[in-house]
């Protein structure tokens, strides 16, 4: 049912934890559906410094925030609003058709982060 | 690695006896009992003592068992042909919120059909409240459709009181046993069942194969059309080596039936109490007592079955889970809902039904991994208490 590549990421998650003081924190999701996740990021010269994730849901939740975390690491905030979960989805062999859309949902994650970001840098 | 099989619910293997048992069929005893030669006679008298095979198991008499393609079908046949058949009686059906969707199904498109339909709510435990049964069953009922045990939280209902309800309004009653036959014991005389459903494969029979017991005099009408096969009530060629395996199947289980159930039981205690007591904020769904021996469904706050089931998997465990993750309707089992738990709490469900070839040294080697699994999840979640991770 899932790749190799969903499978490795789900057994050893990267970027897995918090950031006790980002600079910017996304969540999306919803118990009630089965799947949430957090996205908390630490921005650096207009780059994505750090980046963290925990989330409640199954393989393939794990295994998307697992991958966008890795993607974003080291972007420019600008590169890292184009990352799309079709770019998670492909970077991760595919995903099965009903995942595409309930577990992939770290991307919005990641840009929420960032906007959060942007917008706590508007008001200073 | 070898494999340790904790989903007897989804899949059984056959019992050797019963495959050995089966393979003449396939071959020189391929004879079909419609036709009159000796090779018909042969297949023939293979179904009749079949019937006997599993009539037995559940105290029926043999000329009271149909042969389907499996509990699907008899579900169907049962619920739709009852209601057909007895619709200038009454056009009131009932049933419970735990069914098996091959009870709630058919009973939907019924509804559609112009029946009316009451699903029976259950307890936190899953038991079937008896009350809302004789405030809901009217003049007006034909037919109540009930399951004998829950498969997916083992609970097992207080049939012969719903049974007492039932008649009393002249209705028909109808039992889902695929759960719970082989099992525990079952005697559709004593429980005055009118239909009830089995399936071969839980009895470590072949899939595909399945049966209805329909008691002398019950009015049924067929729901598949044709040659007139199972006295007209189930027409097509028979499947004589599923047949003959099924009946074999039932024949092992009524045998080893109290015996493999006290195995079963003190394994699945020592899987339920090994877990509660290892794995904080981790709680039993369905009855403590009045529970298949074979059923442990386990629910652990701030984690989903999904993930649960996929790294139990890789550390060579088969098990299953109530999560809609693992459905194809991304809904939690109803069955969960139905019991009081919140979606969440629905999804962290896992599911453990264990069968013939579990061990002890199974038991102990889940109850080896598991913690740190429940561990790994949790500290992946957002959701779970900081206490929680400091102190497990």
């Amino acid at each position: 049912m899932y790749s190799d590549k969903v499978l490795e990421h789900f057994r050893n998650p990267q970027n897995m934890g918090e950031i006790p003081n980002a600079d910017g924190v996304g969540t999306v999701g919803n118990p009630v559906c089965g799947d949430l996740m957090t996205i908390y990021i630490k921005i650096k010269d207009n780059r994505i410094d750090d980046i963290k994730f925990k989330t409640f849901g199954c393989g393939a939740a794990i295994a998307t925030s697992s991958m966008t975390t890795v993607l974003a690491k080291g972007k420019t905030i600008e590169e890292a609003m184009k990352i799309t979960r079709k770019d998670v989805a492909n970077q991760l062999g595919g995903l099965p058709p009903v995942k595409m859309h309930c577990s992939n949902l770290a991307a919005e994650g990641l840009h929420k982060a960032i906007e959060d970001y942007q917008k706590k840098v508007e008001k200073k | 690695m070898q494999r340790i099989h904790l989903d007897h619910s989804s899949s059984k293997s056959i019992h050797p006896q019963v495959i050995k048992i089966m393979m003449p069929y396939f071959s020189q005893k391929h004879g079909n009992p419609s036709t009159i030669y000796s090779q018909g006679h042969e297949a023939k008298e293979a179904i009749e003592d079949a019937r006997e095979g599993v009539a037995s198991l559940i105290g029926a008499k043999s000329n009271e068992i149909i042969f389907t393609s499996g509990a699907t079908e008899s579900n169907n046949l049962a619920i739709r042909g009852v209601s057909y058949r007895n619709r200038t009686k009454g056009d009131h059906l009932i049933s419970s919120t735990i069914e098996h969707m091959s009870v709630i199904n058919p009973l939907k498109y019924l509804g559609k059909k112009g029946f009316k339909t009451s699903y029976i709510p259950v307890d936190r435990y899953g038991t079937i409240d008896l009350e809302v049964v004789k405030k809901t069953i009217d003049n007006n009922t034909i037919l109540a459709s009930v399951i004998y045990a829950n498969g997916e939280i083992g609970t097992i209902e207080p049939i012969r009181e719903i049974s007492e309800i039932v008649h009393s309004k002249n209705a028909y009653l109808h039992v889902d046993a695929v759960a719970a036959a082989g099992q525990i014991p079952i005697d559709v005389k004593k429980d005055n069942i009118d239909l009830l459903s089995l399936s071969s494969n839980d009895l470590y029979g072949p899939k595909g194969v399945g049966a209805l017991y329909i008691k002398e005099g019950t009015r049924i009408q067929p729901i598949i059309y044709g040659g007139g096969q199972e006295k007209g009530l189930r027409s097509g060629s028979e499947n004589i080596p599923g047949i003959v395996g099924m009946a074999k199947a039932a024949e092992i289980s009524s045998r080893n039936m109290n015996n493999e159930s006290r195995r079963l039981r003190a394994l699945r205690d020592n899987l339920i109490t090994g877990i509660l007591d290892t794995i904080k904020e981790s709680y039993l769904n369905g009855h403590p007592t009045m529970r298949l021996p074979n059923n442990v469904n386990i629910r652990f706050k701030y984690i989903e079955g999904e993930s649960l089931i996929l790294s139990l998997d890789m550390e060579g465990v088969s098990a299953s889970s109530g999560s809609a993750c693992t459905s194809k309707t991304l809904e939690p089992s109803h069955v969960l809902r139905a019991i009081g738990l919140p979606h969440e709490d629905a999804h962290g469900s896992l599911l453990f039904t264990l069968g013939s070839g579990n061990e002890e040294e199974d038991i102990n080697y889940v109850l080896s991994i598991l913690p740190r699994i429940v561990k790994k999840l949790r500290k992946i979640s957002p959701l779970t208490p900081k206490s929680l991770l400091e102190d497990t």
